[in-house]
């Protein structure tokens, strides 16, 4: 009997190895996975245990932690004026979870990032408590607030850029949601998390629409299109007569024609008019004219169809579509399946007042340690070169025309030289649903370009017959602006 | 039986009987627990526990009484089962007051703090231990009641049917006034004397009334009958009891003994397809078994966008890692419920000792195993033989069950981790256990008796006229 009990010996041998195969395979391959699942409590429970670093706005810090006193979580965050940095901060939620640079720098708001080991350690060995590091951003808090507060009641977003280093100034979303409100677990931060969700409120507070949502360009796109004629040599001189009949029809259509606003003088109207009056006639035509490949082509240097677009936060991708002739020259007005995020058509704006060159939209400027070491600093990237110096100035020249005596007149500031673009999008099956009002524009001193700005503004029923961007959306662009230019004194 | 003259552990007389290595790894199996107990009362409280004198002296107190009861009555006993027993009890208890530190998990509802209660379930234990050891002077007593033990062990595994089913599984006989009991637990040392019993007078016939097909040998259809019993019988504890555990445990345990005292590997071969077969047929219609199956596949799932036990267990284990959390300082009470103190008391361990310690813990086990089979070779006669690797196999498979099952390594099933987990049945009957391999084993390693003077030897000298 006993040559059976030997391999019956060696069978629990192998039962007790495969558990410790297995316990390895949970505790050690596995366990960075399980231990940092989302689902895993302890990840919040560890997050909360001490105060969260913060996340800073020129020196002051637009975040704070406060203890709860009941529960698994010993702190909580508090936000500043947290809706007005919601689309900045995002949230850190007990029950919720987190996003955006809250969820982004995590780990140095908790202090357990591997760069904060040495600073850790020390804490350790002093037996004083783990610390959090801070985020410090880019924010400009008068911009923040001039947009913030422009856009009042309005549904719409304001994104603004350096353009000189493609530092964010300002980036605020209306209607927009204060993240302490359900920063808890209670039953109450559960009621006030669900009330802002979009299936409870349609107008979606929780949303991001600088840099999360997309909507059709509409007129603003134009300089786009003015740019790709400019890059392609289809016209040289923005002051030369362009080949434009009136009304000009859609290619590959039955005589559809596409209209402009209004009676406006677009026959063969030069670039520098055509942009001024907005003519969407002649800027369909150059669209036409250049082809579907080319315009994705110039759209693309611009920042278009890039998913990765990441500030850090991602921004939704923005689209210049492969399409047909006709939806091809209804995209180089800014219409048709183009979309484009507020923070997009920032970055537009600053590559022209840059010269044509675009920087890297970047919100962090650097992560500190407890200890005030600086962990990472961001430095200026350029991201591509969309126009040459020389088509860029021209651009500029009739931006600044636009602004001088054009359609967006109302973003004048004295003393400064404004260049501009107004734009109203169509939206919705034959326009039935209230357009878009889009300004952008920057603003140039004798010291540089310190500021480039996109403004959205979602139609309401009121406005529906004047919503012209200039009208709506030109003066939040405006005070954004004058609140940079102010700082810059 | 041809070769146990090599394999005894009998050496030349005056063997040492080992007692007093006993003694000193007791000595450790007491400090240890003593030792996690006070490291939990600092983590959690800041304080050495006020129950720590209590708790030291007690388990001292049961390591002592045992160990001299083994000195008295079973001095070759091996040495090493009974420190193992100890140190596992110890530790279980420790988790089981640690856990009982979690306000949310130690409710009224849910049974109140249960370390006490466990803690006299292991006096009992302990005393059951005693009780095999005095009273049960040689194991092949226990052959006497083989058919007996048959008509018990079926009457235990039966009865949970009658039983309204707790946590989703048919296995355990409620009482009146006196509380619950898990019979299965029971029924795994009853059955195995029975096995032990049957298969030593039936081997014969098994192993040698066979015919050769294609290098296997092929049982006749009449001595399949009994192996078509236990099959059909741990299929219908699958079925009604909803207890897949149980039922892998006594099949699994029959097929060990069966394969040991035939010599057959063909039992073995019919043994995993009956149970493979089995196993197939009712998952296809028990909707328990499959619900156990798909948690297994997907241990991560949220269920009602809730996160379920297995995923917390998988939580505890993942954030254990290597070294652990410290006794004390992890959150596996987020399992939730009776269950941390219980079925996943494995995943405390695993997060607070982490893989070092779980993986100590799951060696103890192994060691415990594997001393209980080399008693089945020491052992000097068939019955004893049998009845060790049968107690032995059936610890064996259900700390594989229950372990992989908690770690995801096979389907879980509602069974407890002996010694550790709470439940007093379980914590009783392995002390059962314990006692009668030590008994086996002191029989097995005792001195064989002087030889006795052959009185026919003296008769031949004597010279008569």
């Amino acid at each position: 009997m006993n040559k059976p009990l030997r391999r019956v010996a060696i069978f629990c041998g192998l039962l007790v190895l495969a558990l410790l195969v297995r316990v390895n395979w949970v505790q050690f391959v596995q366990a960075d996975e399980l231990k940092n699942d989302s689902n895993n409590r302890r990840v919040a429970i560890e997050r909360y245990s001490i105060p969260r670093g913060d996340i800073i706005v020129g020196d002051q810090p637009v975040t704070d932690s406060t203890t709860t006193g009941v529960g698994d979580y010993k702190y909580k965050r508090t936000y500043k004026n947290g809706k007005m940095w919601a689309p900045v901060t995002g949230y850190a939620s007990q029950a919720f979870d987190a996003n955006q640079l809250e969820k982004l720098y995590d780990k140095i708001l908790t202090g357990t990032d591997d760069r904060l080991f040495f600073s850790r350690t020390v804490d350790m060995l002093t037996g004083r408590k783990q610390e959090g590091g801070d985020v410090v951003t880019t924010l400009n808090a008068k911009a923040q607030k001039a947009a913030f507060e422009g856009l009042g009641n309005k549904k719409g977003a304001v994104a603004a850029l350096n353009p000189e280093t493609g530092a964010i100034l300002a980036l605020a979303t209306a209607p927009s949601y204060d993240p302490s409100t359900f920063a808890g677990m209670s039953d109450k931060d559960s009621e006030a998390y669900n009330a802002l969700q979009k299936k409870n409120d349609p107008d979606d507070p929780t949303l991001n629409r600088a840099l999360r949502q997309t909507y059709p360009p509409g007129s603003t796109f134009k300089v786009v299109t003015a740019a790709a004629a400019l890059e392609n040599g289809l016209y040289t001189d923005i002051d030369a007569p362009t080949d434009s009949p009136l009304p000009w029809y859609l290619p590959d259509t039955n005589h559809v024609p596409l209209p402009n606003e209004g009676n406006i003088p677009c026959k063969n109207a030069s670039l520098r008019e055509a942009l001024r009056w907005s003519c969407n006639t002649v800027f369909g035509k150059i669209s036409a004219d250049l082809g579907n490949k080319k315009m994705m082509a110039e759209a693309e240097k611009f920042g278009f169809n890039n998913p990765k677009v990441d500030t850090p936060v991602r921004a939704a991708e923005s689209i210049y579509p492969e399409d047909n002739r006709p939806q091809n020259a209804q995209a180089g007005i800014g219409q048709a399946s183009n979309r484009a995020t507020p923070i997009q058509m920032a970055m537009i704006t600053a590559a022209i007042a840059n010269g044509g060159k675009l920087m890297q939209p970047y919100m962090v400027d650097k992560l500190v340690a407890p200890n005030l070491n600086v962990v990472e600093q961001h430095t200026p990237k350029e991201m591509s070169q969309p126009l040459k110096p020389e088509n860029a100035q021209k651009l500029q020249d009739m931006m600044e025309t636009v602004v001088k005596n054009g359609t967006g007149t109302s973003a004048q500031i004295p003393g400064v030289t404004v260049g501009g673009k107004t734009g109203t999008a169509q939206h919705g099956e034959g326009n039935k649903d209230n357009p878009y009002a889009w300004f952008i524009s920057y603003a140039k001193t004798d010291k540089g370009t310190p500021v480039a700005v996109a403004v959205v503004i979602e139609g309401s029923d009121t406005l529906r017959g004047d919503i012209a961007g200039g009208k709506l959306a030109a003066p939040i662009a405006k005070s954004v602006m004058e609140a940079v230019l102010s700082d810059k004194k | 039986m041809s070769s146990t003259t090599n394999t005894t552990t009998i050496g030349t007389i005056g063997a040492p009987s080992r007692r007093n290595t006993e003694l000193a790894l007791l000595v450790f199996a007491v400090i240890i627990p003593v030792f996690a107990y006070i490291n939990v009362g600092l983590a959690k409280k800041q304080e050495i526990p006020a129950g720590v004198f209590g708790y030291a002296l007690g388990l001292a107190l049961l390591a002592g009484v045992a160990h001299l009861v083994v000195r008295k009555w079973a001095p070759y006993a091996d040495p090493l089962m009974l420190p193992i027993a100890t140190l596992l009890n110890g530790l279980g208890l420790v988790f089981i007051w640690r856990l009982d530190q979690e306000p949310k998990i130690t409710t009224t509802n849910l049974g109140g703090p249960m370390a006490p209660g466990q803690l006299m379930w292991s006096t009992l234990g302990v005393a059951l231990f005693l009780g095999v050891l005095i009273l049960l002077k040689d194991h092949r007593v226990l052959q006497r009641y083989t058919y007996i033990s048959m008509v018990l062990a079926l009457a235990l595994l039966i009865a949970p049917i009658f039983f309204p089913p707790r946590y989703g599984a048919r296995i355990w006989i409620t009482l009146p006034g006196v509380g619950s009991l898990q019979p299965g637990e029971f029924a795994k040392i009853i059955i195995a004397v029975f096995f032990a019993g049957y298969l030593m007078v039936k081997r014969d016939a098994l192993a040698l009334a066979s015919r050769r097909f294609m290098g296997l040998y092929l049982p006749r259809g009449r001595d399949l009958g009994p192996i078509l019993v236990i099959w059909a019988l741990s299929l219908m504890i699958l079925v009604f009891e909803t207890d897949l555990g149980t039922s892998l445990l006594f099949f699994g345990l029959f097929v060990i003994m069966l394969y040991v005292a035939t010599e057959r590997t063909s039992w073995i071969v019919f043994g995993l397809l009956l149970s493979a077969g089995g196993a197939v047929a009712v998952a296809t219609f028990e909707s328990h078994v499959q619900v156990r199956v798909h948690n297994w596949l997907n241990p991560l799932e949220l269920l009602d966008g809730g996160v379920t036990e297995t995923a917390q267990a998988m939580y505890s284990f993942g954030s254990g890692g290597i070294l652990g959390s410290g006794l004390g300082q992890g959150y596996s009470r987020l399992i939730g419920g009776i269950a941390p103190k219980s079925d996943y008391i494995l995943a405390t361990v695993g997060e607070e000792t982490g893989l070092a310690g779980l993986m100590a813990v799951l060696l103890l086990y192994g060691l415990l195993i594997e001393r209980g089979i080399r008693t089945a070779l020491a052992a000097r006669d068939p019955f004893g033989k049998l009845l060790a690797i049968g107690l032995s196999g059936a610890f064996a498979l259900q700390v594989f069950v229950v372990a992989g099952g908690v770690t995801g390594l096979i389907p879980l099933t509602g069974m407890t981790m002996p010694f550790l987990a709470q439940g007093g049945s379980s914590v009783i009957a392995n002390w059962a256990l314990v006692g009668i391999l030590l008994r086996i084993s002191d029989t097995a390693r005792r001195p064989a008796p002087a030889p006795a003077p052959s009185t026919d030897a003296e008769m031949t000298q004597v010279v008569r006229p």
